[in-house]
């Protein structure tokens, strides 16, 4: 194989020299054509699905639209709809909301994924169990989760309720969903179980890059374990941090599974993320025009999010998955 | 100096010395092994958990306090899911949105990623900040125009009305995978082929597609999981009972008798059957889909 490689880049040095400037100039404008034209299926698809839907947003977002009635007049209402979002007591409930949920669980997923994939990474006996234990939530289907939450947490036959009460932390079982303050952190960790895996995963993958010598290089100079985690992990690991931290901030921003099946925003409003008021204002208002007007918020919050992002990171050219 | 009163002591005490060093050894190693195994329930717990409630019957479901183990164990849970029409649908459902996305989302990506790994072309910057974008995209930002436009082309209750928005969004992951691979295979290779007379796109599908199957294996895997879960399009865009995918079937059950008492055996089971085909993919390809995963988010 690397004999016959070996060949053919020979060949094509040959190839190469023969080749005259004109020649180059026609496949340069050749390849250039052939990159557009292979790039334009995907480029129609973003148009045809988000970009242009998107600035249809934008216009309803300045009209008032309500579909309860088949031939209600939709007016445009200019910036209106804007000044409502600043008077909305629901908006900025499930603003904080979404602050106190993506905070929390980002900050406790980057700081248990980190804890863990220090502690994996090296070769022990069992890694591939440990590697495929780690998928299982990252890949189950986050409504499905949320269902599986909610009978853990079930207030009398919940097998959450039932641990505690044998390991002696409760006398009486707790009815998670139903009291506000304990919801949203029951919420949460819900969150957290399905998220930390892959954080780990993804700064294990990051770990493994940093090359030995450095550590060596460390211990010679006399640092501590401790001054090594700081002083050559760390740095080494920021571009990961910053990738998986944009993409999970993201992922926060936009949620809507978990809450949506979990505690479909309840009690009250108590657990109403951004995404679940918008959704709400759509389908179950039927207003359109002030759920565009909501949409795009989320729209430009996700924006201001990755640009600071990416102004601290320098734009990825690739990125974190789900 | 340190190391100098170290040697010292252990030729004092040379047997003492290493049988510490061998307990604290000892200890951590188990600590390790407590940890790890402790992480490992951690990320199956909830999972068993859901498994064993779904071989229980009525009875034992709901028994206080809980009996762990379902003894015996019974299937009528899953005879009952398996009975609905409903759960039916939703599983042959979401098998034709989530592979019909897989394929379609597989070849205009491929495409893409091609040219992005072997071309220069312009605005191929500006192509890569599109894709980067629409990974990041809330798909709340256009449910509102999409819900209209397909109402009006008759496309709600229409297989495309969800094969399209998860076609778009599974683009970004699929683009990642495919360039990731195609950047790594050798060029000499396609190079060579042309030399010999091929075009480029010839190069391509003779040479490139075939030796990047296991790129595209991967790539499939993770869309079809992406599709798979999808929700948000899926509760919107369908409503006729036997169109509903399985998330969205699993989200409203409401069991086969709606009077009684809320049907947690009958949704655990239809929890474990959506789940089970994910679980035994990320069992077998592991490896490849972590592979797969990462490669972007270290590299980039």
């Amino acid at each position: 194989m690397a004999t016959t490689t070996g060949r053919l880049t020979a060949r094509l040095g040959a190839v190469g020299l023969l080749g005259t400037r004109r020649r180059r100039g026609a496949q340069e404008r050749a390849d250039a054509r052939l990159g557009m034209l292979l790039a334009a299926p995907a480029v129609v698809t973003i148009f045809l699905i988000a970009v242009i839907p998107l600035a249809q947003t934008i216009q309803d977002s300045l009209f008032q639209i309500s579909l309860k009635f088949e031939n209600a007049p939709r007016p445009f209402v200019g910036l209106d709809n804007y000044q409502l979002v600043l008077g909305d007591e629901s908006w900025f409930n499930s603003l904080r909301i979404t602050g106190l949920v993506a905070g929390a669980s980002v900050a406790a997923e980057l700081v248990l994924g980190m804890v863990i994939a220090l502690l994996i990474n090296r070769s022990f006996r069992g890694r591939g169990i440990v590697r495929a234990s780690v998928l299982v939530p990252w890949a189950l289907t986050t409504v499905v989760s949320a269902k599986m939450w909610a009978w853990i947490y079930d207030g009398r036959y919940g097998v959450f309720n039932d641990l505690l009460m044998r390991l002696g932390v409760i006398d009486q079982p707790i009815i998670f969903l139903v009291r506000p303050e304990v919801t949203i952190w029951a919420m949460i960790a819900a969150e957290i179980w399905k998220t930390t895996p892959f954080m780990a995963l993804l700064l294990l993958a990051g770990l493994q890059l940093i090359p030995h010598e450095l550590y060596e290089a460390a211990a010679l100079d006399g640092a501590s374990r401790w001054q090594a985690l700081w002083r050559v992990t760390l740095p080494m690991l920021k571009p990961t941090i910053l990738v998986a931290l944009l993409f999970r901030t993201i992922d926060a921003v936009r949620m809507f599974d978990l809450p949506r099946v979990l505690t479909n925003g309840g009690p009250g409003k108590s657990t109403e993320t951004v995404v679940l008021y918008t959704y709400n204002t759509f389908f179950t208002a039927l207003n359109f025009g002030y759920g565009s007007t909501l949409a795009v918020m989320i729209f430009l919050i996700v924006v201001f999010v990755s640009f600071i992002y990416i102004k601290v990171l320098g734009a990825p050219t690739q990125g974190a998955r789900r | 100096m340190t190391f100098r009163a170290s040697t010292v002591s252990a030729h004092a005490l040379p047997g003492a010395v290493a049988s510490r060093r061998e307990r604290r050894r000892l200890f951590e190693g188990l600590g390790f092994h407590a940890f790890v195994v402790a992480f490992v329930v951690f990320c199956l717990a909830p999972f068993v958990w859901t498994l064993l409630t779904s071989l229980k019957g009525p009875a034992t479901i709901f028994e206080v306090p809980i009996r762990y183990l379902p003894a015996p164990a019974d299937l009528v849970n899953y005879r009952d899911i398996f009975g609905l029409d409903r759960f039916r649908w939703a599983l042959v459902n979401s098998i034709i949105v989530a592979s019909s996305a897989t394929s379609i989302s597989l070849v205009i990506g491929a495409l893409c990623a091609y040219a992005i790994a072997r071309l220069n072309f312009p605005f191929k910057n500006l192509l890569l900040a599109l894709v980067l974008a629409i990974a990041m995209f809330p798909g709340i930002a256009i449910i509102g125009p999409l819900f209209r436009e397909f109402n009006a082309w008759g496309l709600t209750n229409n297989y495309l009305a969800l094969i399209l928005p998860n076609v778009t969004f599974t683009l970004p992951i699929c683009i990642w995978t495919l360039t990731a691979f195609f950047s790594e295979l050798p060029s000499e290779l396609e190079e060579s082929a042309r030399v010999d007379g091929c075009t480029r796109l010839q190069a391509f599908y003779k040479i490139t597609v075939p030796l990047s199957a296991p790129g595209v294996f991967t790539a499939a895997i993770l869309l079809f999981i992406q599709a798979w879960n999808e929700f948000l399009f899926a509760r919107t865009f369908m409503s006729q009972p036997n169109r509903l995918t399985a998330t969205v079937a699993i989200a409203q059950f409401e069991g086969a008798d709606i009077a009684a008492q809320y049907p947690w055996g009958q949704i655990t089971a239809a929890s474990i059957v959506i789940t089970l085909p994910l679980v035994v993919l990320v069992l077998l390809f592991q490896r490849r889909i972590i592979s797969g995963l990462t490669a972007g988010a270290v590299k980039g």
